[in-house]
């Protein structure tokens, strides 16, 4: 059952979507479709997302920097733990985080991290991946999950349970349509913030 | 007259064996016996072979000890092993105990950050110029961007140039098993790890055994209530595992054989005097056998102790001679006497072709072959001599013992009869050879583990919690030496630049230099003299951030380290107490009496080996440094070669010495070659036989072979004598099964033992003398006195 019911879901999504253009009995049948839009829907429509290759576009604020660094590149996605973001512009710079390891390209410097070593930045970093996965029993480790919206946009936010956390960041705002990412805002506990713009290239 | 001499000879040799005896368990009494690998190390070891057993005795590795925490949940092995690591790092036989928990990073990081610019080896004058400032903070910015950028927000004020990301960079060796629930787990996440490091080295295998000790009860004392079950395994456990079961082996081993053997004797004699009598000249072999390695060799190994137990069932066969090739029934003065008349010779020579076959092994260069070997001599010599000069003057005057004629004659003919069997055996030589032909490739182990004393299940355990682990298997070492710390720390420099290169061009993962933890001075010195004073640097900061997002501001605290580096103490040994890098300092810079040495652990890369030659063509380069590329394990394998290359030849000189005993005292090339052809024959097809069970050969098997020939010439020459006496001895041929039988028991228990090298002596004597005892009565020729 569980093994169908994402496909059931996208069935749904589109039919919703159907009745609110055709506006024809919307109010209850809306309702009904966004009623059942939980986080665990969401969730299992997110795991059906094996790889994902898209463009991306991410702003930083950060207040050691006078102004706002932009960049931009591609991101790519292999289920369940490798993510790969690879940043064209302003300069080369690939990152990959590969189930425990974090390695960064830059030039001609290589960084290993083992994500172990860094309990809070791994599950920063990993709040991304474990959304992509819709892993759901991750991210709730160590963050509070409410869901906004229905199918068609949803909007994820995370909030940090433990104090060590909340140190060090404030909120995880991901927006999405159906089982794709579409902007990801993080707020830092400091003010230092990011806001990245995802577009889907290619559907698997 | 004649008697009262005799009398007195009589006393005089019981009086100097009975001497002999308490001087054998005097020495014994002060011995210390060891199951280390240690009897196989050389006794003149090259520069390598040195460092290989150094590194052995009590390098790093060899006082590492993994445990792994199995059954129970997750939750519960976590929670076990951290309190079992919380309770040993307040043991001092524990030098660092680690199960993934933070404890150390704390100091470690402060001791990183606050030194940074006297440990980052990029620091150089140039690296604080502006054009050095613009590209080091202009990197900095990229990390701080980037999805890592978190790590290094905090630092970057008092940090721009990035040296604690370069520090934390070139330390991270990149094994690092997973965390569950905050301990270390294996991939699998079944068994949590744990990681210590004893403070006794692994060579002392007390200590060893006691940390194993401490160790189990802290396991014990965790885990209560809980199903968890725990293993233990490392280099220094295994010494304390195969003491310890060499040790219950061979006692199990000695007291079966002994047992069995004492039944054979009785069955066969029906005299509890005769009995104890017999293993007189046994007890006097073990005695002197010891006593003689002890003082010898300083120390007895488990392995020497193993093979004496198996040696009883030969010494015993010179009591057997004695007894039953005497006159049957007429157990008389007269009667010994004609048996020293008739038969000592024969038995004599067998016992010096066995010391002949022995002394080759006594200049080995390996300590385990020369102490099996004078154990043999001594043994043996001392059972024969026993036998031959106290045991008659023992027996009491109405000694008497079951007639066992009626199985003589049995034997008799069925010795007659099985000559037929001849062309059948020259068969079966040939078809032995044919299969040795066939298996040459594969029929001798090199490796030095194969004289492991450790069982395959516990090396199979080692094997797999060391690569859970990602535990050190230190196998590739680059070692500079010097006559003082600080020599060696900046030869560890100098050759970290050509390793560098190698790490650079993939040929290499990547290297350890305890000059990364500790620099030399002269280093140190050197990059506190790259540091610009205050004012030239705030300056060069102003101009280095023109076309970066960046403020020269925000750099105050920067400024303020720099300050305070510049007018630092250079960083010493101490300051490193309380990091987790002074055990790996220390475990990297080797101090003996005037000599010291620094260790350089090369990583090779994922998937592939290290290339020897191009290492040391990088090393050569850069001479002066003396630095030395060393292979562990291709070093203990040429060392095993050497061994098992000694160790043929001597056996063959063993056997050339038994040849030309013979031809000395024989003078008759064709009898000799009669007495050899069936030990030849038996040698062949046990050799055939174990490579058709498809085990390799290692030294011991070679042991057991020359074995096989010294025993196996008694019987021989026995057919021999049959041959050219007019009547032999009674009984010759039942004390020949009977000596047969016993050899058969005691060695063929060594077979049993789950200690590879004793199995391996075992497995190849207890058949080999069966097949020596057949082919010798197949072999023997028709006696012209005895025929029928």
């Amino acid at each position: 059952m569980s093994h169908n019911s994402p496909s059931l879901l996208r069935l749904l999504a589109s039919a919703a979507m159907v009745c609110s253009l055709t506006m024809s009995v919307a109010g209850a049948k809306a309702a009904e479709v966004e009623a059942g839009w939980s986080i665990d829907q969401l969730m299992r429509t997110l795991a059906k997302n094996h790889n994902g290759y898209a463009h991306f576009v991410e702003k930083k604020s950060i207040a050691m920097l006078d102004q706002p660094v932009e960049s931009s590149g591609e991101l790519f996605y292999t289920a369940p733990d490798h993510l790969e973001k690879r940043t064209l512009k302003p300069k080369l710079e690939t990152m990959i985080l590969d189930g425990r390891t974090l390695t960064l390209e830059r030039g001609k410097q290589k960084h290993r991290l083992q994500l172990q070593d860094y309990p809070e930045i791994a599950a920063f970093i990993d709040s991304i991946r474990g959304t992509l996965a819709g892993d759901s029993k991750a991210l709730q480790q160590t963050y509070q999950l409410s869901l906004q919206g229905d199918a068609q946009d949803w909007t994820l936010l995370l909030l940090p349970i433990d104090a060590k956390m909340k140190k060090i960041v404030q909120s995880i705002r991901i927006n999405g349509a159906n089982g794709d990412l579409r902007t990801i805002q993080i707020t830092q506990a400091d003010g230092d913030s990011s806001v990245m713009t995802i577009e889907k290239i290619t559907t698997p | 007259m004649l008697s009262l001499t005799r009398l007195k000879s009589a006393k005089t040799a019981i009086v100097l064996w009975l001497i002999f005896i308490l001087a054998c368990i005097g020495i014994i009494s002060h011995s210390s016996f060891s199951a280390d690998l240690s009897a196989f190390l050389p006794r003149s070891p090259t520069a390598e072979q040195q460092l290989l057993m150094d590194q052995l005795r009590d390098g790093l590795v060899s006082r590492l000890i993994l445990v792994g925490i199995e059954g129970a949940d997750e939750v519960s092995r976590a929670r076990i092993s951290k309190a079992v690591t919380q309770q040993l790092r307040n043991n001092p036989a524990f030098v660092s105990v680690n199960n993934g928990e933070p404890v150390n990073t704390e100091r470690d990081r402060a001791y990183l950050f606050n030194n940074r610019y006297l440990l980052s080896e990029i620091v150089t004058p140039e690296r604080f110029s502006v054009s050095g400032l613009h590209a080091a903070i202009g990197d900095s910015i990229d990390l701080l961007v980037s999805p890592a950028g978190l790590l290094v927000k905090s630092l970057l004020p008092h940090d721009p140039t990035g040296e604690m990301v370069q520090l934390l960079q070139q330390l991270d060796n990149g094994h690092h098993p997973q965390l569950l629930d905050g301990a270390w787990a294996s991939q699998d996440g079944k068994t949590a790890l744990l990681l210590l490091q004893t403070r006794a080295s692994g060579s002392d295998t007390d200590a060893q055994k006691q940390a194993m000790q401490i160790i189990q009860q802290a396991f014990s004392q965790a885990s209560t209530a809980t199903s968890a079950t725990f293993e233990m395994t490392g280099p220094g456990v295994f010494s304390v595992t195969a003491r310890d079961s060499i040790k219950k082996q061979v006692r199990l081993i000695f007291i079966i054989s002994s047992l069995l053997i004492a039944l054979l004797l009785y069955l066969l004699y029906r005299s509890l005097s005769a009995l104890l009598l017999g293993l007189l000249p046994v007890m006097t072999g073990v005695l002197a056998g010891i006593a003689s390695v002890s003082l010898g060799f300083g120390v007895v190994h488990g392995i020497t102790l193993g093979f004496g137990t198996a040696l009883i069932g030969e010494a015993v066969d010179y009591s057997i001679y004695l007894f039953m090739q005497s006159e049957q029934g007429r157990q008389t003065e007269a009667s010994r006497q004609h048996w020293i008349q008739q038969s000592w010779p024969t038995v004599r020579l067998g016992v010096l072709t066995s010391v002949f076959g022995f002394a080759s092994l006594l200049i080995s260069g390996f300590p385990g072959l020369a102490q099996l070997g004078l154990y043999a001599i001594t043994g043996l010599l001392a059972a024969a001599a026993m036998t031959r000069f106290v045991l008659p003057y023992l027996l009491p005057s109405d000694f008497r013992i079951q007639d066992v004629s009626h199985i003589d004659q049995w034997l008799s003919r069925q010795a007659k009869r099985v000559r037929a069997l001849k062309a059948y055996v020259l068969v079966l030589v040939l078809a032995a050879c044919t299969i040795i032909y066939s298996h040459r490739a594969n029929l001798w182990n090199h490796e030095l583990a194969s004289l492991s004393p450790i069982s395959a299940v516990d090396q199979a355990l080692d094997k797999r919690l060391r690569s859970n682990m990602g535990a050190p298997d230190v196998r590739y070492l680059v070692v500079v030496s010097g006559d003082s710390q600080e020599s060696v720390l900046e030869a560890a420099e100098h050759t970290s630049v050509p390793l560098q290169a190698l790490v650079e061009q993939g040929l290499l993962a990547s290297f350890e230099s305890p000059a990364r933890y500790l620099p030399s001075l002269n280093s140190q010195r050197a990059r506190q003299a790259s540091l610009p004073a205050n004012e030239v640097l705030s300056a060069r900061l102003v101009q280095a951030v023109e076309g970066l997002p960046v403020n020269a501001n925000r750099f105050t605290p920067f400024l303020a380290d720099v300050a305070a580096i510049r007018e630092q103490p250079l960083l010493q040994r101490a300051d490193l107490e309380h990091t987790s890098m002074a055990m790996a300092a220390d475990a990297l810079l080797i101090h003996k009496d005037q000599h010291w040495s620094a260790l350089l652990p090369l990583t090779a890369p994922e998937g592939s080996e290290i290339d020897a030659d191009s290492i040391r063509s990088a090393l050569s380069k850069n001479a002066g440094a003396g630095a030395l590329f060393v292979d562990l394990k291709a070093e203990s394998n040429k060392l095993y070669s050497t061994y098992l290359n000694e160790a043929i030849v001597l056996s063959l000189l063993g056997l050339l010495a038994i040849i030309v005993l013979l031809l000395v005292v024989l003078r008759s090339a064709s009898r000799v070659g009669r007495i050899i052809m069936p030990l030849a024959a038996a040698v062949i097809t046990v050799t055939a036989g174990l490579a058709l069970c498809g085990v390799q050969l290692i030294i011991l098997h070679l042991i057991g072979l020359l074995l096989v020939v010294a025993i196996g010439s008694n019987y021989a020459l026995f057919f021999d004598q049959a041959y050219v006496m007019p009547k032999m001895a009674p009984c010759t041929f039942a004390s020949l099964l009977f000596a047969n039988i016993a050899t058969v028991i005691g060695f063929g228990l060594l077979g049993f033992s789950t200690v590879p090298v004793l199995q391996a002596m075992g497995m190849t004597v207890a058949p080999g003398v069966i097949l020596a005892l057949v082919f010798s009565a197949i072999f023997a020729r028709r006696n012209h006195a005895h025929t029928d």
